[in-house]
């Protein structure tokens, strides 16, 4: 059990208005990443529904119970903080079971549970340790395990991948999906990089100066983005965005194509242009293009190509993929 | 900040830092000599800095003529319950001050240090009225109280600037792992706060026990501590040299011994947690 649902959440530091008007479901079980720029309002709308800030108008309900009201110790929820914020003094089996013995758990019972969630996370041979003593993806773990320990009715998590190296960064944000799926428990997920977002989320919340952008699946946003903001957030390399007299013809104000929708060829139609840089990834290439009249364009292509930074090309865009916005940035669909 | 001090430098700072370590420390070494001289060897002139007859009379005569151990008492119970009481009591105003601030946290700050800019005779009158209304006068409870008041903001001062460098995330953490308030306060914040509330303790201890200008006024028979007990020597009869510096020496033996065990954290202390 766990379905978290918001309704007209307002929040206002002083007369500064940092969460205006979020409405959202968040379906028992699911998965679901906020991502947005930095400082957009994505901790502040996890500590809203943690109940660590007051909401200044809206309701927050988890299952059905509207817990404005409540403190954060009665809602049930469980949190993992971006800078780990293990209580130093304790042992990692202290820190594990804090919550358990706070509820009043019969020690024999802590004792189970605590070693059942550190053998899940291989925290087993540092149990005794203080988290002083501990790597940083052990003491990400060790603040997982706090969260996980107490079969919560959500876990919610504020970039908790962020103090860590890049391959470490991968490996955790697997774990994370798979305890996830396996636990069935709800899990909000705080982020800025939009990758984790795609790759972890069943459903992602774009979040833009306070609003909600656009709700949906990380492939609806990849295939339909609602807006300018969402089709420029999300995806890696960044869509193209064009606007003037290329987008006219199509009917928009802008048009947006991908990287990897705009087909590069050495002649043929399409749009001409001369490669400014090549970067080989190996896998990948990417192609930076200056197109006259239309600016510098990015392509994606697949595998090792022979183009090189100097030569001439013609970039030609998959036109079932082409993504068309109105004046205001709203997306034009027919 | 890593500075070269040349060799010479280093030898002059550190004879002068004896030197003037010694002119402080110079008034104690002689009462606690003149403490072991006869009276008649304690008013000559040229004085000598040596007892020429060393003797233990002074320190028995000060204990049967006014009871050293009662006065003594009486100066633990009076520091120690003052800090514990002020303590139970600084402990969730800092806690807010420093975790939950508002507009105002600073003023309140602010005022409350001010208060300890006040001459301490400006309000005596008026206290020493309420005491004696409300039969407070030379009872250790009625010291306690009053001394607990005049340091509780220094109590609180201290507490907030350590409760400051203690991550929010971590008392957070535990609003998260259902920690009610107090429980937040006694399993994560004071467990952290340990060496600080250390020093604020030895420290408040330590002035309590040396505050002689509301003792002195409030107190007679009864509940004098030793502050009382050291005024008593110098009486319209007449100054006894040796014996009341053999009462000062008692009086001050406890706390300079406390004080030597804890003299680190009573640096950190005093630095009200400038450094880390
Ligand atoms: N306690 C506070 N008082 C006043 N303003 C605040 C407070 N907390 C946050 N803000 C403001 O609210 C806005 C949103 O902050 P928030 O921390 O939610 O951003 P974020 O999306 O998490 O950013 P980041 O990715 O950098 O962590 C920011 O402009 C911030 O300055
Ligand atoms: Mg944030």
């Amino acid at each position: 059990m766990g379905k978290i649902v918001l309704e007209g959440v307002e929040k206002h530091f002083g007369n500064v208005k940092v969460i205006s008007n979020v409405s959202l479901t968040v379906e028992d079980g699911a998965f679901v990443v906020f991502v947005g720029p930095s400082g957009c309002g994505k901790s502040t709308l996890l500590r809203l529904i943690a109940g660590l800030e007051d909401v200044t108008s809206g309701k927050i309900y988890i299952d059905g119970v509207n817990v404005v009201d409540l403190p954060p110790a009665k809602r049930g929820l469980s949190m993992v903080f971006q800078s780990y914020a293990l209580y130093p003094h304790m042992s990692v089996r202290g820190n594990i079971g804090f919550g358990l013995k706070m509820a009043g758990m019969p020690k024999e019972e802590i004792r189970t549970r605590v070693d059942a969630a550190a053998a899940t996370l291989n925290l087993t041979p540092y149990l005794e340790r203080k988290p002083r003593m501990l790597s940083g993806g052990q003491r990400q773990r060790v603040a997982i395990g706090r969260a996980i320990v107490r079969e919560p009715k959500g876990f919610l998590f504020d970039e908790p991948l962020s103090n860590l190296d890049a391959a470490l960064r991968v490996n955790m944000r697997i774990e994370i999906a798979r305890l996830q799926k396996s636990l069935a428990t709800t899990a909000i997920y705080v982020t800025h990089d939009q990758v984790e977002a795609m790759t972890m989320a069943d459903k992602i919340v774009v979040l833009n100066a306070g609003s909600v952008e656009q709700v949906g699946s990380p492939l609806e946003l990849y295939e339909r983005p609602d807006n300018l903001f969402v089709a420029g957030f999300i995806g890696s390399p960044k869509m193209n965005l064009i606007t003037g007299a290329t987008a006219e013809p199509y009917g928009a104000a802008t048009i947006g194509i991908r990287p990897e929708h705009l087909a590069v060829a050495g002649d043929g139609d399409g749009w001409a242009g001369t490669i400014s840089v090549a970067e080989h990834l190996g896998s990948d290439t990417f192609l930076y293009v200056e197109v006259p009249g239309v600016g510098l364009l990015t392509a994606r292509t697949q595998g090792e190509v022979a183009f090189h930074a100097g030569e001439r090309v013609m970039l030609h865009p998959d036109p079932a993929r082409l993504h068309r916005f109105d004046k205001s940035g709203l997306a034009i669909r027919n | 900040m890593a500075r070269a001090i040349s060799p010479q430098k280093k030898w002059t700072f550190t004879i002068l830092a004896w030197i003037v370590a010694l002119i402080i420390f110079f008034p104690i070494l002689w009462t606690f000599l003149t403490a072991f001289k006869t009276e008649g060897d304690a008013i000559l002139f040229p004085p000598a800095f040596l007892p020429p007859h060393w003797t233990l009379e002074n320190f028995f005569e000060v204990q049967t003529r006014s009871n050293y151990f009662k006065h003594f008492f009486n100066s633990v119970v009076i520091s120690v319950g003052s800090t514990l009481i002020g303590l139970v009591i600084a402990v969730p105003a800092a806690w807010s001050m420093a975790f939950a601030p508002t507009k105002r946290t600073k003023d309140i700050l602010m005022w409350m240090l001010s208060t300890k800019m006040m001459p301490a005779v400006g309000v005596l009158v008026p206290i020493f009225l309420i005491f004696k209304n409300l039969g407070l006068l030379d009872t250790l409870g009625g010291l306690t109280g009053i001394l607990m008041l005049i340091n509780l903001p220094i109590m609180v001062w201290m507490l907030y600037t350590y409760f400051r460098e203690i991550p929010i995330d971590i008392l957070e953490a535990s609003r998260m792992d259902g920690a009610v308030l107090w429980k937040e306060i006694v399993y994560i914040l004071l467990p952290m706060a340990i060496p600080g509330i250390a020093s604020t303790l030895l420290l408040n201890v330590i002035l309590a026990w040396n505050e002689a200008f509301w003792t002195l006024n409030l107190s007679a028979a009864n509940a004098a501590p030793l502050t009382a007990f050291i005024a008593s020597y110098s009486s319209p009869e007449g100054l006894f040299w040796a014996k009341l510096s053999a009462a000062s020496t008692l009086a001050i033996a406890p706390i300079l011994i406390l004080g030597w065990f804890s003299q680190k954290q009573l640096v950190r202390g005093m630095t009200f947690g400038a450094v880390k």
